[in-house]
């Protein structure tokens, strides 16, 4: 039963989340801020590599590895933003926290469901992504050689990670104030750097390395660019795991990180309605 | 009758709480300091991985801190009109009797102020952790392009938050739209001059295309920093600049203040 009204919640969420993202603005903004916007931070890569390296194919393994872990970074991006900025915008813009807070719904449910929508439309801005990187650039990756049912999978468990840790930013987001774009910016930048996106960890210097094998996103990234370019595995710096060890990895540190959010949020949710943050507003 | 005295106040005014609020609040210090490092270092570390020559590394290192200075003329020049709308000030400015270009020359000095203490410490740490050669040609050009570059940068926002008064929401996506699109086609990873004469031509209008062009030239002498122009014709570009927007932020905003007084939209708050 409450299974299926957190469903509902969260439907209804990302039904809100949807009207606020795209109804609200005007539809060519939205389409190229959906589509050009990842193609072009994108393209900011593929000139690095370009300006060094001459062409995309000089060191495929290494251009694979860029291309793919960029493209599924959006995910970390945009859904750690969507989940955690809903705090803020809800509580201080919209002013509309206190009434969702005190509703009868699942309220870890509702972030989720916010989440959601940047979820659709980050897919559909990787699917552009890759098809570009694909019919454009070369990117050797074949549909039938693809690994789907591991991608899939990948995909799912990395989202659930994704939603896992933007539901502890938002806990954060509760207790202060002006901090939730620089909460969100600083862990997806933590991430951007430790976890491999666009480099092998190899070149991370041994600490660094260290702190990547610490994150599931790594084992994530490391699992999605195998399903899609099994040779990139040779220069990850991950070729010592197997697949299924990757996987397992993954699945680990995801119940690590699930547990400890839990706790976060918690914790946060204690003290916003001790100290009475639910309905704070500060002038942002 | 220009009240000199009152405009000058009011510049004062509204600079004031972004220099002071830039220091009021420590951890905002962690933020605009270290946070932008991450991005950095990912992008040093990928250059790294390609084998690129080290003086990539101070592009990357350059590029990066000038991206606070386009992040803030988006966010807090560009959109301010439609924050300040959004909690009620904006028609207070209006009904105050300096000059609108007043507000706009505070909300640029004090973000030029902010940012500045951002980019540097940035800039400073960037260069100093990844131990990055520099040698600098001319101090005085440097200095001076490199606030020409911010004149002109923060005019060209000034023009933008004119045109933004009319919007409502739609500036949240208007500013994401131009914001990796810009670090893109002006070059602030990678020498402009990668995209072709034209494109680079055109992504000039940025001032911070040509600045950061011109900058490199200056700090990284004796390295092939494939400059796009010369740095005495990117300086002329500058000026040209810095006057063009400056003249059309006035015209902008006496336009668009009209224009949103006639359809009502200046009070109108989360449309």
């Amino acid at each position: 039963m409450a299974m299926i009204e957190n469903m509902r919640t969260i439907k209804w969420a990302a039904w809100l989340g949807w009207e606020m993202e795209s109804n609200w603005t005007n539809p060519i903004v939205f389409i190229i801020y959906s589509i050009i916007r990842p193609i072009m931070a994108t393209l900011i890569l593929v000139f690095m590599y370009l300006i060094v390296l001459k062409s995309t194919s000089a060191e495929p393994a290494l251009f694979s590895y860029m291309f793919i872990g960029n493209a599924f970074y959006m995910y970390v991006a945009q859904v750690l933003m969507g989940i955690t900025w809903v705090i803020h915008e809800d509580r201080e813009h919209y002013q509309t926290l206190r009434h969702i807070y005190i509703a009868p719904v699942n309220f870890k449910a509702y972030l989720i469901g916010r989440g959601v929508t940047k979820i659709v439309t980050t897919t559909v801005a990787i699917l552009i992504t890759l098809a570009f990187g694909i019919l454009v650039l070369g990117l050797p990756i074949s549909f039938h050689e693809i690994n789907w049912p591991m991608l899939l999978l990948a995909i799912f468990v990395g989202l659930l990670c994704i939603c896992t840790i933007g539901i502890a930013l938002a806990g954060i987001s509760l207790i202060t104030a002006r901090h939730g774009a620089g909460i969100n910016e600083g862990v997806a930048g933590v991430f951007y750097l430790f976890c491999g996106v666009i480099f092998p960890l190899t070149v991370l210097p041994s600490w660094g390395q260290s702190v990547a094998l610490a994150i599931p996103l790594t084992y994530w990234l490391e699992i999605l660019r195998r399903s899609l370019v099994p040779e990139t595995a040779m220069i990850s710096g991950l070729s010592g795991f197997s697949e299924l060890e990757i996987l397992i990895l993954l699945f680990v540190s995801f119940l690590f990180f699930l547990s400890l959010s839990n706790l976060i949020f918690r914790y946060a949710d204690y003290v916003a309605r001790k100290k009475g943050r639910i309905d704070m507003t500060t002038t942002y | 009758m220009i009240d000199w005295r009152l405009n000058l106040r009011a510049i004062i005014g509204r600079a004031y709480p972004r220099i002071v609020g830039s220091l009021r609040e420590p951890s905002w210090l962690f933020f605009d300091i270290f946070l932008p490092l991450l991005g950095i270092a990912a992008f040093v570390f990928y250059y790294k991985a390609l084998g690129a020559p080290s003086v990539f590394i101070g592009f990357v290192i350059l590029g990066g801190a000038m991206t606070a200075y386009w992040i803030n003329v988006l966010w807090s020049m560009a959109a301010q009109f439609y924050w300040e709308k959004e909690v009620g000030n904006l028609q207070l400015y209006l009904a105050a009797p300096m000059s609108r270009m007043s507000v706009l020359a505070g909300m640029a000095l004090g973000g030029m102020f902010s940012t500045t203490l951002r980019a540097i410490s940035t800039l400073a740490l960037g260069f100093v952790v990844f131990n990055v050669e520099i040698e600098i040609i001319s101090p005085m050009k440097l200095v001076a392009v490199f606030f020409l570059t911010l004149v002109a940068l923060y005019g060209m926002g000034a023009m933008f938050s004119s045109l933004y008064l009319l919007y409502g929401r739609g500036v949240w996506h208007l500013s994401s739209i131009f914001q990796e699109p810009i670090y893109l086609v002006s070059g602030f990873y990678f020498p402009v001059r990668v995209l072709g004469f034209w494109v680079a031509a055109l992504a000039s209008i940025i001032p911070i295309t040509i600045g950061l062009d011109a900058m490199r030239q200056l700090i990284f002498n004796g390295q092939d920093t494939m400059g796009f122009l010369s740095i005495d014709i990117e300086i002329a570009i500058l000026c040209v600049l810095t006057i063009a927007f400056i003249i059309g932020a006035k015209i902008a905003l006496d336009f668009m203040e009209n224009l949103s007084k006639r359809e009502g939209r200046l009070t109108l708050r989360w449309q």
